[in-house]
């Protein structure tokens, strides 16, 4: 864990971000709400959070508020930092099956690790806006496997939907490692994991190894270009797999390169071996609603890995991999609430949607508590965030509050009553 | 229905029913000969409820999925009947009594719309028995045919107080088949967990799936109007077939030539009398118009639409038609019929005066439908709908029972109904209820406390990780 965070920072300071947005010079008060600070305040039972141009000024249960501060009152409600969903294609996927909305996949192209997920993002996706309504602020774009079981890299985004909202590109490199891996490199694991080692050793002795010739053993040049980044570490790897034997050949993969920072995403049978991935310092990317033997890769999914894993001190941040990456990360607090359920604390819970994904992506600087100096994404719910029966009343994003209003809403007033046919059509 | 069912047996009723209700042409020995007749029933249920003693459960808030919440209420059940609900019940001699003072009981869950058993974990390609795609119009292959008892998810939809569930074909076909509805009990058959005396039910499809998958084969139907040419093309063969086997049975002459049998039109047949119900599967709201139509043209009854994703759009209709609407809380965008999809859909539908129901489509969906419901019904309430606590309880009880013909026995917590009943960890619809106890007939199936008082299908049996399911 520590030699892992280590490398985080280390990371952190190298990473390539876009420039920040711009934000408005003005001071906003969130109020009179139960504020949980994902920080050493911990949970402020009564308190304000201030923000001036864009970050926290001050947290607490006695912030004076400035004269001429735009006043959000909570009205009893639940002060939150927004919601980090560290697996989703929004911004991708318009229509799933539709070809021509859906951007996720680069099934047909010749490119691996180069592929970059940021040229395909679209910040006026539709479901972004209905992620924010539901309280996710930050995101991270995750390519879908194509041609290769090196899907390429991806990207970090807020949910504003304003044209700089990605906010930081080529941020970790995707390699899909499961049984569907198998199946793309060539029919067995074994080949996806030499595919996978050769793609490294191209990336090792790139360029030298392109200078005679310009194909590597597994990538072309290009590739093992982008692919650099993985083995300096500079970027993470992110390994999809489920299967407890797949998660053993990560951890081994971590001990041959000590260098290159490793994330599972999947992680189904993760808890079989919590304590040798709290050891590794591996992070893991879980959804705690999968508990069903949907793969042979998946037999031993329980709803109870999620609160076995954080027992054992493994970073965890959750996904809606069993909803869906593109429509409903808005979901991601309703997962966290079956983690609850089933035996996760609500602080890990809630931890696992927020701060842990920032710090898997190295931006735990700026986003994932509220405390001074951090990016003022803020929340404000009329209840338990995890509650499905809650949802936010005011979403905050680098200090702007954003409108709650989506394509589904505009459907949802233009039929909230009955109108005599024809009149449905009009502007409403 | 049911209970008369019961009393002369199932299959000599639905024969007397099949047979167009003609009491005079029950006469077929008076000839001499023997009619032709078909037996209904051939693969009759043989569930038979697990053992069960008296037990009260004392004290609870009931909601009774009939719209109220009763507060402070026992329930009595004996011979695995709901025998009495009322305040201050006498626990009968050799009672096992439930201290439930404050917690939360609900009937069981019912789901109307689920693939367990004919898409089966782990999701092989030999677990695929869901779709006949052979042929657009396939009335006459039943869902319980291809379900396999032994899918895991049988346990986990228990885990999550699922009593009751209805297996469909899939959507793929114009007509995909005849659905089942089953008891979520152990068994080695799918006749042992067969509902005794549930109608049977009639998968249909609108919209994108059947010309999706017909039409890249270059085959009808290909488009949404090639859907309703066929759909028609077979209601007709139906009208003729059924008119063809009255004239038949009318004419009660045994010597007289039967018309062919045919099991697709056999199912059409048992649709246009009334005895099978239309579960349709159907997006939008201009399709679920013309299919009601369609179902006036050829006068049927379309019980349910299944997604229904715009039932919002078109309440008035559904009411007028009698049809409910069976939907998901917040899935869509996965294709273009379900880009108009919001959360606020089943709280519209039922507040405009349609029937409406959460159902799954999903193995995970199906172990939280009182999540999908909260999730409706929190964004009802918040566009200023007022719909109650108890009344949306009904979404996953009642009324896919009444969708599915079978309220007279399940679905709510009534004096002489089956006692399947779910005894919550916290309110029902909160994240973080979990079924503490399920009781189906009144038996305990799912108990969380007792590792032992669980089910576990074979295909789980000495697999990795179990000790910590």
């Amino acid at each position: 864990m520590t030699a892992h965070m280590l490398r985080m920072a280390a990371a952190g300071l190298t990473a390539c971000f876009l420039s920040a947005a711009t934000a408005l010079a003005q001071t906003i008060a969130v109020t009179n709400g139960r504020v949980i600070t994902n920080a050493e305040a911990g949970v402020i039972e009564s308190g304000t959070v201030l923000i001036r141009d864009g970050r926290i000024a001050e947290v607490g249960a006695n912030v004076r508020i400035p004269s001429g501060a735009r006043v959000i009152d909570a009205e009893g409600g639940w002060i939150t930092p927004g919601l980090f969903h560290p697996q989703t294609e929004l911004g991708l996927v318009e229509v799933a099956l539709e070809a021509a909305a859906r951007d996720n996949a680069a099934s047909g192209s010749s490119f691996t690790a180069a592929i970059d997920v940021a040229d395909s993002f679209n910040p006026a996706g539709n479901h972004i806006p209905s992620a924010r309504v539901k309280g996710v602020t930050r995101f991270a774009v995750h390519p879908a496997v194509g041609s290769a079981i090196i899907a390429g890299r991806g990207a970090l985004a807020d949910a504003s939907g304003r044209p700089d909202s990605l906010f930081a590109d080529r941020q970790f490199m995707l390699v899909d490692l499961s049984v569907s891996g198998a199946r793309t490199a060539g029919g067995a694991r074994s080949a996806a994991w030499a595919y996978l080692r050769a793609a490294i050793e191209d990336a090792r002795f790139y360029p030298g190894r392109f200078m005679s010739h310009h194909e590597g053993d597994a990538i072309n040049r290009f590739d093992a270009a982008a692919m650099v980044d993985v083995v300096r570490g500079t970027i993470p790897l992110i390994m999809r797999m489920d299967r407890a034997s797949d998660i053993r050949r990560a951890i081994a993969f971590q001990a041959r390169y000590p260098a290159i920072r490793l994330i599972i995403a999947g992680g189904a049978e993760a808890h079989l071996l919590a304590d040798e991935i709290a050891e590794a310092g591996i992070p893991v990317i879980l959804d705690p609603m999968r508990n069903l033997p949907a793969s042979f890769d998946t037999l031993a999914a329980s709803n109870r890995a999620a609160g076995i894993l954080h027992e054992a001190g493994v970073e965890l941040a959750y996904t809606t991999l069993g909803s869906d990456l593109y429509w409903n990360p808005r979901l991601l607090r309703q997962h966290a609430g079956i983690a609850v359920a089933h035996g996760a604390s609500w602080e890990d819970a809630f931890n696992a949607i927020t701060l842990a994904p920032a710090r898997i992506y190295g931006v735990a600087d700026r986003f994932g508590s509220l405390e001074t100096g951090k990016t003022a994404d803020v929340v404000v719910w009329d209840g338990d965030p995890l509650e499905v029966l809650s949802a936010p009343t005011a979403v905050l994003i680098d200090g702007r509050v954003t409108s709650l209003e989506t394509r589904q809403t505009r459907l949802r007033d233009r039929y909230a009553q009955m109108r005599r046919e024809g009149e449905h059509g009009f502007a409403h | 229905m049911a209970r008369l069912w019961s009393a002369f047996g199932a299959g000599a009723a639905m024969l007397a029913l099949l047979a167009g209700c003609n009491e005079q042409s029950n006469g077929e020995a008076a000839n001499g000969g023997e009619l032709v007749r078909f037996d209904p029933d051939p693969y009759p249920s043989t569930y038979q409820p697990l053992p069960s003693g008296v037990t009260l459960i004392r004290g609870a808030n009931v909601f009774d999925g009939v719209d109220q919440l009763l507060e402070d209420t026992d329930i009595l059940i004996e011979d695995g009947r709901i025998a009495a609900v009322g305040q201050g019940l006498a626990a009968p001699d050799g009672a096992s009594v439930v201290e439930a003072e404050g917690r939360f009981v609900t009937p069981g869950v019912v789901d109307i719309h689920s693939h367990l058993g004919v898409y089966a974990s782990p999701s092989v390609s030999a677990h695929a028995d869901g779709n006949e795609i052979r042929h657009p119009v396939t009335a006459e292959v039943w869902a319980e045919h291809g379900v396999w008892p032994q899918d895991p998810g049988f346990d986990t939809a228990l885990a999550a107080g699922v009593t009751t569930l209805h297996i469909l074909p899939g959507s793929a076909n114009l007509f995909g088949g005849r659905g089942v509805t089953l008891r979520n009990t152990p068994a080695r058959t799918v006749q042992a967990m067969k509902f005794p005396d549930a109608p049977y039910t009639l998968k249909m499809a609108c919209g994108e799936n059947p010309k999706r998958v017909y039409g890249t084969q270059g085959r009808a139907p290909a488009s949404r109007m090639g859907n309703m040419a066929g759909y028609r093309e077979a209601w007709q063969r139906a009208v003729e077939y059924r008119a063809a086997w009255k004239r038949y049975w009318d004419a009660d002459d045994a010597s007289a030539t039967p018309p062919t049998r045919n099991f697709e039109l056999d199912t059409l047949m048992g649709v246009l009398d009334g005895e099978i119900l239309i579960q349709m599967h159907c997006y939008r709201a201009d399709e679920m118009a013309l299919v009601l139509d369609m179902a006036q043209e050829f006068d049927y009854h379309v019980a349910v639409f299944h997604h229904a994703v715009e039932a919002y759009k078109i309440p008035d209709l559904l009411a007028e038609a009698n049809t409910c609407a069976a939907v998901w809380a917040d899935w869509g965008g996965f294709k273009m019929e379900a880009y108009d999809s919001i959360i606020e859909n089943l709280p519209i539908t039922h507040a405009l005066g349609a029937c409406g129901m959460i159902h799954s489509d999903s193995d995970l969906g199906i172990q939280r439908l009182n999540h999908e419901v909260a999730k409706a019904l929190g964004d009802g309430r918040r566009m200023g709908l007022e719909i109650t606590d108890a009344e949306a309880v009904s979404w996953f009880t009642s009324a896919p029972a009444r969708g599915l013909g079978i309220f007279d026995e399940t679905g709510s917590i009534e004096t002489g109904k089956r006692a399947d009943i779910v005894l919550w960890s916290a309110h029902p619809l909160s994240s973080y209820a979990l079924a503490d106890h399920v009781y189906i007939d009144g038996a305990l199936l799912y108990d969380r406390a007792d590792p032992d008082q669980r089910t576990v299908r074979d295909f789980m049996l000495g697999q990795p990780g179990q000790e910590v399911r």
